[in-house]
C-alpha cells in the first residue's frame, strides 16, 4: 500500500520546521556562539565623517592599553595589497580607508586584543585627524558639473556618474506615446531602508599556519561565493579555504556581500597566528553594510481612453553610496528593474538608468527581493493606480482589462522576459470577493459623510524568480545554477546538502519534504545540511527567492537519480526486469502482481549489502541545476485603511493576500513567509526607513532612529491561494519568500492615497508618515520624500 | 554590550545607598529600571565609575492612596505596576492614560516611574504627566529629607535638580480639589517610540465646574514644558466648546517644537491643539453624562 505523503512529511505537508526546536531552546548555533581555542577579538574604529581625507592616525596610545595584540591601519593593509577589495559589481571598495574616508561609518582601523572590551577601548584611544570634504548626499548633488569626485581612487572615474544603461525599444515607445489619447505620469522616491537582519555580521578567521588551512566562520548567505573571492583576493589555494556559515539569524540580502570586517578578520588571524572573532555591533550593521533601494523613479503611460496601455517609458536615477557594491547579476546594471509592468499586456516599453555615487554606506542589496524588482513593482503599482484615476476608471477593472490573459502564455514582455503561466484574473477576483470590493464605494462615500477618511489600495504583480538560467545569469563571472548532493545511508536513512543557505527560510523542513515526496523516505529520516564548503556542493546561496526554484530542482533532481538506481536494485530483488516495476510513493512493485514489492529502504539497504553484479555499491549522487527560465509567481494585494484627518494617522483596516507560487511544499512555512513579506511592507509604507542630514550623518543607526514595526502595530493579514503549477520546474514551485515585500508596500500607499484622493494629492512618498499624510491632506499637494532630488527630463 | 569599566555596589538601604554616593564624589550613578541608563552606557555617553544599583533595597515599589486623595509612589515602582494598577483609574486618571504609552510592554516590566522623572528626558511621559497634576519629588540625602515640585525638580533636558548624594524616594502627586479627572495623548509613530507629540491635561472638577487644571507637554521642545498657565482660564468655569478651543490654542503657542523628520513645527502645534481638544471634549462629555 502507498504511504500517506502528508503522514510521512511530503508535499503539501505543514510539517512543523525542525529548526525551530534548537532556536527556541536557545540551542542553535550562531557565528557568535562559537569559542575557538586562544581566540582573540576584534573591533572595527569607523570614521565619524562622511567624507574626509585622513591626515594621520596615531596609534601609539592604544598600544598602551593592556591586553592590546594588534591594531591594523590602511597602510597595513595596502603593504599587502590589500587595502581594497573587488566588489560583487565590478567595483572596487575600500577594506581600511587610506587616502579618505567617503562614508559615514567607513572602516578606517581595527583592533584586536584579548577581550571585546579592551578592544573598543582602544578603538577609543586611537587618534585620527580628519581633514573635512564637501559631502555629496544625494544623487542631484552628485551629478552636478561641479561636485566634488568622490571616487578619486579611479582611473578614467566621469565625475560621480556609475553606470548609464537603457533597455527596451525607444522608437517602438515613442510611436506608443504619438498614438495615445492620454499620457499619466508618476514620479517617486524608494527610500534608503536597511535589511537589519536579528543577527549582525561577524566572522571568526582561523589560519592555522602548520596545514595551511584557513577556516572562516562566517555570516554569509553565499559561502560557495566567499570561498572563491578569497581565493582570488588573498591569493590563498580554493582547497586551502573553508567557509561555514552555522545558523544565520536572517539575512534578507544583508549577508549576500563581502564585507572588510570578514577580510580584515582574516589578515588579523594570519598576522596573530591566532583565530580572531569579529562581531558587528547593531550600529556598524545599520550604517556600513548592505541598504536597500534608493532609488529616484519616474515615468509615464501612453493610454487609449478605453484604458488599454499603448507603452511605457520609465526612468530611474539611482544612489549607490561610496561603492558600487550592489550584488546582482553582473548583465543588468540595476537588477531586473526591467521585469516592471510584467504581468501586463504592454506592447512598447523603454527605461534608463543612470547610477550615482554618493557619500553614503555602499551596498544596494536585494533586501528581500529578486534584485531590484521591489523598486519596479513600487513603481508599476504606484503608476497604474495613477493612471486608472486619470482616465476615470475602476482600479480593478483598470487592471483586470491590461493583465495577461491565462491563455497569453508563454508572454514574452515588452522588456524580452518569458512569463510562463498565471491566473491573474482569477487571483483578482478572490481577492476582490474577499476584500469587499464591491460595497467598498458605498463604504467610502458614507464614511466621508461622518467625517472618515476610507481608502482601498490594490497590488497586483508578477516578479522574476529563482535567477537564474546560466545563459544570462551570472555573478561576477559564475553563472548562477544551483546544486544537490543526496547520500542514503543503508537502514534508509538519508543526508541532503545543498549549495543554498538557510537564513530563516526552513530549508532544513522543507527539503526534506521534497525528498519524502519523491523517494517516500519519511522528512524525519533526513538530515538537511548547508553552508560549509568543505562538505556541501558548490552552489550560489539563497537570495532572490532562488532556493525553492534552483536548489529545491535541484534536490527533487537528485532524489530522482536516487530512484532510478533503486529501481535496478528493486529488479534485482524482485528478480523481474526493469521494466516490469511500478513505482508508488516509497515502495517498487511488479506489475502485474502488486503485493511483490520493495520499499526504498529494501532499496537502499541492498545497494550495500546486495546489489546486482557489476553495479557500483552505495545510495548516492548529486545534481547540479540549471533552471530554463525564471519563475514567475503572482500577487494580488488589498489593503483598507481609515485616515485621521486631523493628525495625519491611518489605520489598517484590513489586508488580504492572494498568493500563487505554484505547489506550495510546506503551506504553514509559505504562510509564515507571506506574513513576514506582508510585515515589510507594512513597515516600508509606514516607517522604516534611513535618511541622512546634509552632513552624511546617518539618520538610523540605532533603533530608536531606524524604526521597524513590532507585533503591536503590524496589522492582521487574511491569507488566500491560488495554484499555477510552474511547467519548467520539477514540483511546479515558484518561489514565494519575497513576493508580500515586493508586492505589499504599493497596496498600502494606494490605499491611503485613495483615502486623501478628493484633496487631488497623486502621491505621498513613503514612509507614510502621519505629518507627510497631513501635508498631503491640507495642501492638496503630492509629498515627496527628503531629499528633494529634481530627476531631469 | 561593552560599557567602559565601572564597579558595581548594590546596598539593601536607602541609607547605605546615600553613604556610597557620598563617598565616591560623585563619580557614581544610581541604576534604578536601567532602561535608559544602560544604554547610554552601551552607546558609551554615559561612563560613570561606579554604578549604585538600588534594585535590592526593600519597600520602594508601591503605589499608595491616602484618605484624602494623594497618590504616593515609591522609587522601584515600575511603569507596569501603572499599567495594572487598580487604583489608578479613579486615583488619577492622567496617570492611568500615560502608563501604557510610556515605551514598550518589555520596557515597562523594568523602568521606573520615579526613574523616569530623575532622567528629566524632554520626550519623557512621565515628566509631563507629573508637571500637569503639579507633583512633587521626595529627595533624600545624608541631612535627611525634602521636597522639590516637579517644575523645579527637572531643571533641563537630561538634569535634575538632586545633588549627587541624594537619592528621589518617592513621587507624590498630591490630593485633589474635588474628583481628579484627565488624560494623556500621544503621537509615537510606533509601540516603543518617544514622543512626536505628548499632552497631559489634568483637571479637578468641583460638579461640571473646574476647580484646578493643570497642562504639560512632551517632545515639543528642548525641556518637559508647562502648559498650565495656558490653561488656568478654565479654572471657575464650566467647558465649553469655546474655552476648550481658547486653552487649546494656548496651550499648542506654548509648545516649542522644532522641525525635523517627525514634521515641522506647525505639524507638531496642530498635534497638541488637537489632543487638547480631544482631551477637554471627552472630560466635557463625560461630566455631563454623570451630571
Ligand atoms: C526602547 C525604549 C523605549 C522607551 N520609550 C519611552 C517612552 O516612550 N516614554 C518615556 O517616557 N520613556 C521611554 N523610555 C525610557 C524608560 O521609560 C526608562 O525606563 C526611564 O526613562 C528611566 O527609568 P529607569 O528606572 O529605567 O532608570 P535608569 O535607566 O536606571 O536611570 C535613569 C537615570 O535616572 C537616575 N535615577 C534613576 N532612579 C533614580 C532615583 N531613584 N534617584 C535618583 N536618580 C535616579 C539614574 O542614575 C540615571 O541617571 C524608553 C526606554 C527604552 C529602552
Amino acid at each position: 500500500m502507498a504511504l500517506d505523503e502528508i503522514k510521512i512529511g511530503g508535499m503539501g505537508a505543514s510539517r512543523r520546521r525542525v529548526e525551530d526546536n534548537r532556536f527556541i531552546r536557545g540551542k542553535g548555533n550562531y557565528v557568535d556562539d562559537i569559542v575557538l581555542q586562544g581566540m582573540l577579538h576584534m573591533e572595527i574604529l569607523r570614521s565619524p565623517m562622511a567624507h574626509a581625507r585622513i591626515k594621520s592616525i596615531d596609534v601609539s596610545k592604544a598600544y598602551e592599553i593592556p591586553g592590546v595584540r594588534l591594531v591594523l591601519t590602511g597602510e597595513m593593509m595596502a603593504a599587502r595589497n590589500l587595502a581594497w577589495m573587488p566588489t560583487l559589481s565590478y567595483d572596487t571598495q575600500a577594506v581600511l580607508a587610506t587616502d579618505k574616508v567617503r562614508f559615514q561609518g567607513q572602516e578606517v582601523a581595527a583592533v584586536i586584543a584579548d577581550d571585546p572590551y579592551i578592544a573598543k577601548d582602544a578603538c577609543q584611544a586611537i587618534v585620527v585627524e580628519y581633514e573635512a570634504l564637501p559631502v555629496i548626499v544625494n544623487p542631484l548633488q552628485a551629478m552636478a558639473s561641479d561636485a566634488t569626485v568622490i571616487r578619486d581612487d579611479k582611473e578614467n572615474q566621469p565625475g560621480n556618474k556609475v553606470f548609464d544603461w537603457e533597455i527596451g525599444d525607444r522608437e517602438a515607445t515613442d510611436k506608443a506615446f504619438a498614438e495615445a489619447d492620454v499620457i499619466s505620469k508618476m514620479e517617486l522616491h524608494y527610500p534608503r531602508s536597511h535589511p537589519s537582519p536579528m543577527e549582525t555580521c561577524g566572522s571568526i578567521a582561523d589560519f592555522n599556519r602548520a596545514t595551511g588551512k584557513l577556516t572562516v566562520y562566517m555570516t554569509s548567505q553565499a559561502p560557495h561565493i566567499v570561498r572563491a573571492a578569497v581565493a582570488m583576493v588573498a591569493e590563498l589555494p580554493e582547497h586551502m579555504i573553508r567557509i561555514v556559515s552555522p545558523d544565520l539569524g536572517g539575512g534578507f540580502g544583508n549577508k549576500v556581500p563581502i564585507y572588510p570586517g570578514y577580510v580584515i578578520s582574516i589578515l588579523a588571524s594570519i598576522l596573530t597566528e591566532r583565530p580572531v572573532k569579529w562581531i558587528e555591533d547593531k550600529t556598524g550593521n545599520l550604517i556600513s553594510t548592505g541598504f536597500g533601494r534608493d532609488v529616484y523613479l519616474k515615468g509615464e503611460m501612453a493610454l487609449r481612453k478605453d484604458g488599454k496601455i499603448l507603452g511605457m517609458r520609465m526612468n530611474t536615477i539611482s544612489d549607490h553610496g561610496a561603492f558600487y557594491a550592489d550584488a546582482q547579476p553582473s548583465k543588468f546594471k540595476i537588477g531586473l528593474m526591467h521585469s516592471t509592468f510584467a504581468c501586463y499586456d504592454l506592447p512598447a516599453a523603454h527605461l534608463t538608468s543612470t547610477g550615482y555615487y554618493t557619500n553614503k554606506a555602499p551596498g544596494g542589496v536585494a533586501y528581500r527581493c529578486s534584485f531590484r524588482v521591489t523598486e519596479a513593482m513600487f513603481f508599476q503599482e504606484r503608476m497604474i493606480h495613477a493612471a486608472a484615476d486619470d482616465l476615470g476608471m475602476d482600479q480593478a477593472e483598470f487592471r483586470r482589462m491590461n493583465l495577461v490573459k491565462d491563455d497569453m502564455f508563454p508572454y514574452r514582455t515588452a522588456f524580452g522576459f518569458l512569463t510562463d503561466s498565471g491566473q491573474y484574473e482569477k487571483c483578482l477576483n478572490v481577492g476582490m470577493e474577499a476584500i469587499g470590493y464591491s460595497t467598498f464605494k458605498q463604504e467610502q462615500e458614507e464614511a466621508r459623510k461622518r467625517g472618515k477618511l476610507l481608502g482601498i489600495g490594490i497590488s497586483t504583480m508578477t516578479e522574476p524568480l529563482g535567477a537564474g538560467n546560466s545563459r544570462e545569469y551570472d555573478i561576477l563571472g559564475i553563472k548562477m545554477f544551483d546544486s544537490a548532493e543526496l547520500r542514503v545511508h543503508m537502514t534508509g536513512k538519508a543526508i541532503l546538502r545543498t549549495g543554498a543557505m538557510n537564513q530563516g527560510q526552513g530549508h532544513q523542513t522543507t527539503w526534506a519534504q521534497i525528498v519524502a515526496h519523491e523517494l517516500g523516505i519519511p522528512a524525519d529520516d533526513i538530515t538537511v545540511e548547508e553552508g560549509d564548503t568543505d562538505t556541501a556542493p558548490f552552489g550560489m546561496g539563497t537570495y532572490a527567492s532562488r532556493s525553492t526554484p534552483v536548489a529545491g530542482a535541484a534536490v527533487a533532481m537528485v532524489s530522482r537519480k536516487i530512484r532510478a538506481k533503486a529501481r535496478k536494485i528493486a529488479a534485482h530483488l524482485l528478480e523481474v526486469s526493469e521494466e516490469d516495476i511500478e513505482w508508488e510513493l516509497g515502495r517498487f512493485y511488479v506489475r502485474s502482481n502488486k503485493e511483490r514489492g520493495v520499499t526504498i529502504q529494501d532499496c537502499a539497504l541492498a545497494a550495500y549489502s546486495n546489489m546486482p553484479d557489476g553495479m557500483e555499491p552505495g545510495l548516492e549522487n548529486n545534481a547540479y541545476y540549471d533552471p530554463p527560465n525564471l519563475t514567475w509567481p503572482f500577487a494580488a494585494y488589498f489593503v483598507k485603511v481609515e485616515v485621521d484627518a486631523e493628525t495625519g494617522v491611518w489605520d489598517v483596516l484590513n489586508v488580504v493576500a492572494v498568493d500563487d507560487c505554484g505547489v506550495r511544499i510546506n503551506p504553514m512555512i509559505v504562510e509564515g513567509q507571506i506574513m513576514g513579506g506582508l510585515t515589510e511592507a507594512y513597515a516600508m509604507a509606514s516607517m522604516q526607513y534611513i535618511t541622512f542630514d546634509e552632513e552624511g550623518n546617518c539618520i538610523g543607526s540605532n533603533y530608536m532612529d531606524y524604526l521597524l514595526p513590532t507585533a503591536w502595530e503590524t496589522p492582521g493579514f487574511e491569507l488566500h491561494e491560488v495554484v499555477t503549477p510552474c511547467p519548467h520546474h520539477p514540483i511546479g514551485a515558484k518561489g514565494v519568500g519575497e513576493c508580500a515585500t515586493v508586492a505589499g508596500p504599493a497596496a498600502f500607499v494606494n490605499a491611503v492615497v485613495n483615502a486623501v484622493s478628493h484633496t487631488g494629492v497623486r502621491n505621498i512618498d513613503m514612509p507614510m508618515m502621519p505629518n507627510r499624510v497631513y501635508e498631503a491632506l491640507t495642501t492638496g499637494k503630492d509629498v515627496s520624500g527628503m531629499p528633494p532630488v529634481r530627476i531631469s527630463d | 554590550m561593552y560599557p567602559s569599566r565601572f564597579g558595581y555596589e548594590s546596598p539593601k538601604t536607602v541609607e547605605e545607598a546615600i553613604a556610597i554616593l557620598d563617598a565616591s564624589g560623585g563619580e557614581a550613578k544610581i541604576l534604578a529600571g536601567g532602561q535608559s541608563l544602560v544604554p547610554m552606557l552601551k552607546l558609551r555617553f554615559a561612563a560613570p565609575e561606579m554604578l549604585v544599583d538600588i534594585n535590592n533595597i526593600d519597600g520602594l515599589r508601591y503605589i499608595n492612596v491616602e484618605a484624602d486623595g494623594t497618590v504616593r509612589i515609591g522609587a522601584l515602582t515600575r511603569h507596569e505596576d501603572l499599567e495594572y494598577s487598580d487604583v489608578l483609574p479613579t486615583a488619577s486618571p492622567v496617570l492611568a492614560a500615560a502608563a501604557h504609552l510610556v515605551a514598550d510592554p518589555i520596557v515597562r516590566t523594568r523602568g521606573t516611574f520615579v526613574g523616569s522623572v530623575c532622567h528629566a528626558d524632554p520626550q519623557g511621559d512621565w515628566a509631563a504627566a507629573m508637571t500637569a497634576l503639579g507633583g512633587h519629588i521626595v529627595a533624600q540625602g545624608p541631612n535627611g529629607k525634602r521636597t522639590i515640585e516637579v517644575k523645579d525638580f527637572v531643571v533641563g533636558p537630561f538634569q535634575n535638580a538632586l545633588a549627587y548624594n541624594e537619592i528621589a524616594i518617592e513621587a507624590v502627586i498630591p490630593a485633589p480639589k474635588g474628583k481628579s479627572t484627565g488624560s494623556y495623548l500621544k503621537l509615537e509613530r510606533r509601540v516603543g517610540d518617544f514622543a512626536t507629540a505628548s499632552v497631559a491635561v489634568s483637571l479637578d472638577m468641583v460638579g461640571d465646574v473646574v476647580a484646578r487644571a493643570g497642562s504639560a507637554l512632551a517632545g515639543v521642545g528642548g525641556r518637559t514644558i508647562d502648559a498650565t498657565d495656558a490653561v488656568a482660564s478654565l479654572v471657575g468655569q464650566k467647558l465649553t466648546e469655546e474655552n476648550i478651543k481658547t486653552a487649546a490654542e494656548a496651550v499648542a503657542a506654548a509648545a516649542e517644537p522644532r522641525s525635523d523628520h517627525r514634521g515641522t513645527s506647525d505639524y507638531k502645534r496642530q498635534i497638541v491643539k488637537t489632543f487638547v481638544i480631544r482631551i477637554l471634549t471627552g472630560l466635557a462629555e463625560s461630566s455631563q453624562k454623570a451630571a
